[in-house]
């Protein structure tokens, strides 16, 4: 007599825990065979919330973390989904990847992951300047993460077109909050894990799933979100993130890349989530009669 | 300050010396630089600019309409396509360099222009404007033939027409910002000046015209707040470029939510001018003048919310109203005017709505007793002292002469006061000691930090705000970006 | 061995006491000690700039002309040679008071600044006139001499006429942070000068710094200087506008403090009626009108008389003056 197997309920990721909705409501996905493959939370406006307070209350420790311990860090998930490579073939298999487009989508999430842990510590003297003003002063431009981020992952991927988000704005000390793929959500609660697992703050990043027509409205409106983050091609999507942004000017950057190819990664991913500021200071005795030199 | 018995003399108070308006050429009227022509508007209609100081009428201006708009863009469209989006940066550059080369040598006169137009004294538009704008032409010249070097690992390309919207505050100024590195980077132009100070973007197109530029690379439409629409939702401009009140830039940022319009956004703030109890305080003094009184107080990253450490709130705010008490407010064509002419009728009316405002929240207030001219908008400098942060006039931007006074007692709580705000823009921090300059700079939330300085700027800055103060930076290497498309 | 312990803790508390370490702030209160408080910090740039803002007033027409008539009653002409002889110094007295015969109405100068060797030769010279005879003395220009020196030379100028004595700080002493030494000298020569109004000259172009400036400055007015002065015209530089406003703004604070109003001596390298000009909108600007006269406020200066007389005659004739036309001493 065969074992029954124990369906596991996706739950939500938020400020380091893992929540039911507070909606309490649940969506099932289904595998090609029309076999459940589990209970999916269907994530409320409310948790959407939660997930930006958590966002905000880690923001300001995370964006203070030394470039290079963020850089530790993201080595760290790098290394913990290496040692879940099955886990997520897995479950991209049964989300209907192929075997060897499976082992493709995890080796490359673990690359990108690789490579933005390399960036942490580098974007910054690549954007950042220091400008000679005619002036006695000493003038720079430093770059320093935009802030809470709420990013709407691929609809059409479950692991791939989430982290490649994802990592550009943590690499550069935003903190987020994720919105899944609806039909392909597997993926990211186990990813959830092993951010859970992997020295990453608690808050840094939040992933919560649930129907894309209910949540691009709060992930997009809310007033304590300073950029929005899109992948995909749905023009009116675009168009509704574009116009919720404008309640508190919020930055939006939407992608349309292929996701798989190892060349949908670079510098400019992490500069979209950058401000810039500029620091004067007066120099004393530059080019006056009393100059030392 | 004390009256002494033996003193020889009772006063001795500075002669008029009005700067002369003799070789200032202008036109009655002005129409609309498109295609490289001077053109009607379709309608027929012109408005009256006036002169803030003395409320008479210096010029008849063109109010571009939709049609008058649409062709500009047209002729913008053709000259990217035909001669600018084609021709070598090497090439771009030179035109940019000369034009910059003419502003330089018109600079007297664009200075009087910006005085007897927009108020402000002109020894800011002798000084800081004009100068300021030479020099970014200047700066953006030599950036035409270099993009390659600018973004490491990418191709740069132009992204062809931009629609560019500028403010009263800095006409001349903002003009430069916004079509020096448009036209670095191979793009073509169609600007709108504010309607109040259209006169130096009208002589700017005059040197334009002299320079030989190619016809439609830079077109001037005047105008109002619809001629600024008819820009924005024109379905052949590539980019926006706006700078002014976020309640104008949130509108823009919806009206092209629905299309791929590139947009950088320079909008307002309410910035905090901190001073610390070690800070250099006499200069401090001078930089918080400087921060809120510069232009009238007509400026974004004005440091209009002072915050003053306990232990010297008394000892700076004695200071200040002294210092208050020896600017001249008055005729901006003087030489020696500290605090010109309010921009225009309306936004006098603004100000002194605030400055009601704060009266009824009980806030003190102080004015120097400067006279003020009986003709004209003028509003003497204005401190308010004992306000909270949740006042009005604390949380609101005023754009005018009005100073807000708060206390603290640590640095963290002044952080927290500081970033307290949906604005992003600027920020100043006195302080004698490094390790708490850099402790506050890193902290407080805003594109711009002066650290024992205030409101300066250069071509070479980048400038630009965080959160609702807006996006994208002009100036510097960072300014160029607003104006490419990387690939 | 008690009495050993005792004697050595009280020995080290005396050196601790002794010590007296800096009270960072309290730079503006109304016990404010220079020696025991720090000077407000001077920002260099932020002068710079303050400064150049000044240079931009534009001063014309009748206030220029009262203007340039102030700066000739500020002036003390000022002859400091070893090779000064009666004769000179008699011709320079006799310039003071008569700037330029051949236009009246013009004031004279408000003193002659000798050496000590020669206040009794001035001093009869600007017998009758209400020219002051200002002296310097301290071992100037270097100040290195003892205490006991410097008294004698101080009492020997007031004993010989001398309305204003014009002393330096022991510079060396100041940079090696002994202010107790530098206020103490002052002190000291402040009670030899008696009735005469005692000038502190800091030779602000040794003490380098605005900061330094801006200490021996308050060290100065505590110790008791009627005036505090920038230089002895012997080092370069020698008085600039930045180091004379760092100077008004400890008067001006000193006067917020306690209401007493201390005099400022800008003292060589003005040479021109523009920059003097400067200078008293400058004044005027920081410490007021109130200063605006030679009481309180003195040009240190040798050719700048003249130049202020071409400016007038120009200003009355519209033509531009020929320095032939002016007596140089």
């Amino acid at each position: 007599m065969s074992r029954l197997e124990i369906l596991k309920t996706y739950k939500i990721y938020i400020g380091g825990q893992f929540p039911r909705t507070e909606s309490g409501r649940y969506y099932q996905i289904q595998d090609g065979k029309g076999k459940v493959i589990g209970n999916i939370c269907m994530s409320s406006k409310k948790d959407v919330r939660n997930a930006v307070s958590a966002a905000r209350k880690t923001f300001g420790g995370w964006a203070e973390r030394s470039a290079f311990n963020r850089s530790q860090i993201l080595y760290r998930i790098a290394e913990m989904l290496e040692g879940r490579r099955d886990q997520f073939i897995n479950e991209l298999m049964i989300q209907g990847s192929s075997k060897a487009n499976a082992e493709k989508e995890i080796d490359l999430t673990i690359d990108r992951t690789v490579y933005y842990a390399g960036w942490c510590d580098k974007y910054q003297q690549l954007l950042s300047s220091v400008n000679p003003v005619s002036s006695a002063h000493f003038n720079f431009s430093v770059v320093e993460p935009t802030g809470v981020v709420s990013i709407i992952a691929d609809e059409n991927s479950s692991l791939i077109g989430m982290i490649s988000l994802i990592l550009p704005a943590i690499a550069g000390g935003n903190t987020c909050v994720v919105l899944a793929s609806e039909k392909l959500p597997l993926c990211s609660i186990t990813f959830a894990e092993v951010l859970n697992t992997s020295d990453l703050p608690a808050g840094v990043v939040n992933i919560v799933t649930g129907k894309r027509a209910e949540l691009i409205e709060p992930m997009g409106n809310h007033m304590d979100v300073n950029a929005t983050v899109y992948s995909g091609s749905n023009a009116d999507e675009i168009k509704k993130l574009k116009e919720l942004a404008v309640q508190n000017v919020k930055r939006v950057k939407t992608y349309n890349k292929k996701w798989m190819n190892e060349e949908s990664q670079d510098l400019y991913m992490i500069s979209d989530l950058q401000e810039v500021k500029t620091t004067w200071h007066p120099i004393e005795n530059i080019g006056g009669a009393t100059s030392s030199y | 300050m004390a009256k002494k018995t033996d003193k020889k003399i009772s006063s001795w108070d500075f002669s008029p010396s009005p700067e002369g308006i003799s070789h200032i050429e202008l036109k009655d009227k002005y129409d609309l630089f498109i295609d490289g022509k001077w053109v009607k508007p379709s309608s027929g209609k012109y408005f009256e600019s006036i002169n803030p100081s003395n409320e008479e009428k210096i010029s008849s201006v063109a109010h571009a309409n939709q049609a008058d708009v649409d062709k500009a863009v047209k002729a913008a469209r053709k000259a990217y396509n035909g001669v600018w989006g084609k021709m070598s940066g090497k090439e771009r550059g030179k035109y940019i360099y000369r034009i910059a080369r003419m502003m330089q040598e018109k600079a007297r006169e664009l200075a009087v222009i910006e005085t007897l137009d927009g108020g402000k004294p002109i020894r800011e538009s002798r000084d800081i404007d004009i100068p300021l704008a030479c020099n970014h032409f200047f700066y953006y010249a030599g950036w035409a033939d270099k993009l390659d070097y600018a973004f490491p690992n990418r191709k740069v390309e132009s992204l062809g027409v931009a629609g560019q919207i500028i403010p009263w505050n800095f006409p001349l100024l903002m003009a430069a910002w916004k079509i020096a590195p448009a036209l670095a980077a191979g793009n073509t132009v169609v600007l709108k000046p504010a309607e109040s100070t259209s006169l130096t973007a009208l002589k700017l197109a005059e040197i334009i015209e002299e320079s030989g530029l190619p016809a439609g690379v830079v077109n001037i439409v005047t105008g109002f707040g619809d001629t600024g629409a008819a820009i924005v939702n024109h379905p052949d401009v590539d980019k926006v470029a706006f700078t002014g009140s976020t309640d104008v830039g949130k509108i823009i940022q919806k009206a092209i939510s629905g299309t791929d319009k590139k947009a950088t956004l320079e909008l307002g703030g309410k910035s905090a001018n901190i001073i610390l109890e070690d800070a250099p305080i006499d200069q401090a003094v001078e930089g918080i003048v400087n921060g809120i009184f510069f232009n009238q107080g007509h400026v974004c990253c004005a440091g209009s919310r002072l915050f003053v450490q306990e232990s010297v709130a008394d000892v700076v705010v004695k200071k200040l109203k002294q210092r208050l008490d020896s600017l001249y407010v008055g005729n901006p064509l003087d030489k020696n005017t500290d605090i010109g002419a309010i921009n225009s009728k309306e936004q006098l009316q603004t100000i002194k709505k605030y400055i009601k405002i704060g009266q009824e929240e009980g806030a003190e207030m102080y004015q120097s007793p400067c006279s003020i001219p009986t003709k004209g908008y003028f509003c003497p400098p204005t401190l308010f002292t004992n306000v909270a942060q949740s006042s009005v006039i604390v949380q609101q931007e005023i754009f005018g002469p009005v100073l807000t006074i708060q206390t603290f007692r640590t640095v963290d709580e002044v952080i927290q006061k500081a970033n307290n705000t949906p604005f992003g823009l600027a920020a100043g921090v006195w302080t004698d000691k490094g390790s708490r300059i850099f402790n506050l700079t890193t902290k407080l939330r805003a594109g711009v930090v002066w650290a024992n300085t205030y409101n300066k700027f250069d071509p070479t800055s980048p400038f630009g705000g965080y959160k609702e103060s807006g996006f994208g930076r002009e100036g510097g290497l960072h300014g160029l970006e607003a104006y490419v498309k990387l690939s | 061995m008690a009495a050993f312990l005792l004697s050595f803790s009280y020995l080290f508390l005396s050196l601790i006491l002794l010590k007296k370490p800096m009270n960072k702030l309290k730079p503006f209160s109304s016990d404010f000690d220079p020696l025991r408080h720090e000077s407000p910090s001077v920002d260099k740039v932020g002068v710079e700039e303050r400064v150049a803002r000044i240079q931009t007033r534009s001063i014309k027409n009748e206030s220029k002309i009262q203007g340039l008539k102030l700066v000739l009653n500020m002036i003390d002409l000022t002859t400091l040679e070893g090779k000064d002889t009666p004769g000179k110094v008699k011709q320079m007295c006799y310039k003071a008071m008569h700037l330029l015969d051949a236009h009246p109405g013009l004031p004279a100068t408000a003193a002659v600044c000798v050496y000590p060797s020669m206040v009794g030769i001035a001093k009869a010279a600007v017998k009758g006139s209400d020219v002051k005879i200002a002296s310097v003395s301290t071992a100037f220009p270097s100040g290195q001499a003892p205490l006991n020196v410097k008294l004698d030379d101080t009492r020997f100028a007031v004993e010989n006429g001398a309305d204003e004595i014009d002393m330096v700080i022991s510079r060396g002493k100041f940079l090696s942070g002994e202010y107790q030494f530098v206020f103490d000298e002052i002190a000291a020569i402040k009670e030899a000068c008696g009735k005469a109004r005692l000038k502190v000259i800091l030779e602000t172009g040794e003490l380098v710094t605005l900061d330094n400036v801006r200490k021996a400055s308050d060290i100065a007015i505590h110790a008791g200087a009627d005036f505090i002065k920038t230089s002895t015209g012997k080092i370069q530089p020698a008085a600039t506008m930045q180091v004379t406003y760092t100077m008004l703004m400890a008067i001006k604070d000193h006067y917020d403090r306690t209401g007493v109003m201390i005099g400022m001596k800008p003292a060589g390298g003005i040479s021109t009626a523009k920059a003097a000009l400067h200078y008293l909108v400058m004044v005027k600007e920081t410490l007021g009108d109130a200063w605006l006269s030679n009481e309180w406020f003195r040009f240190g200066a040798s050719s700048l008389a003249n130049d202020v007389l071409m400016q007038i005659i120009k200003m009355e004739t519209g033509v531009y003056q020929s320095s032939d036309y002016f007596s140089i001493d």
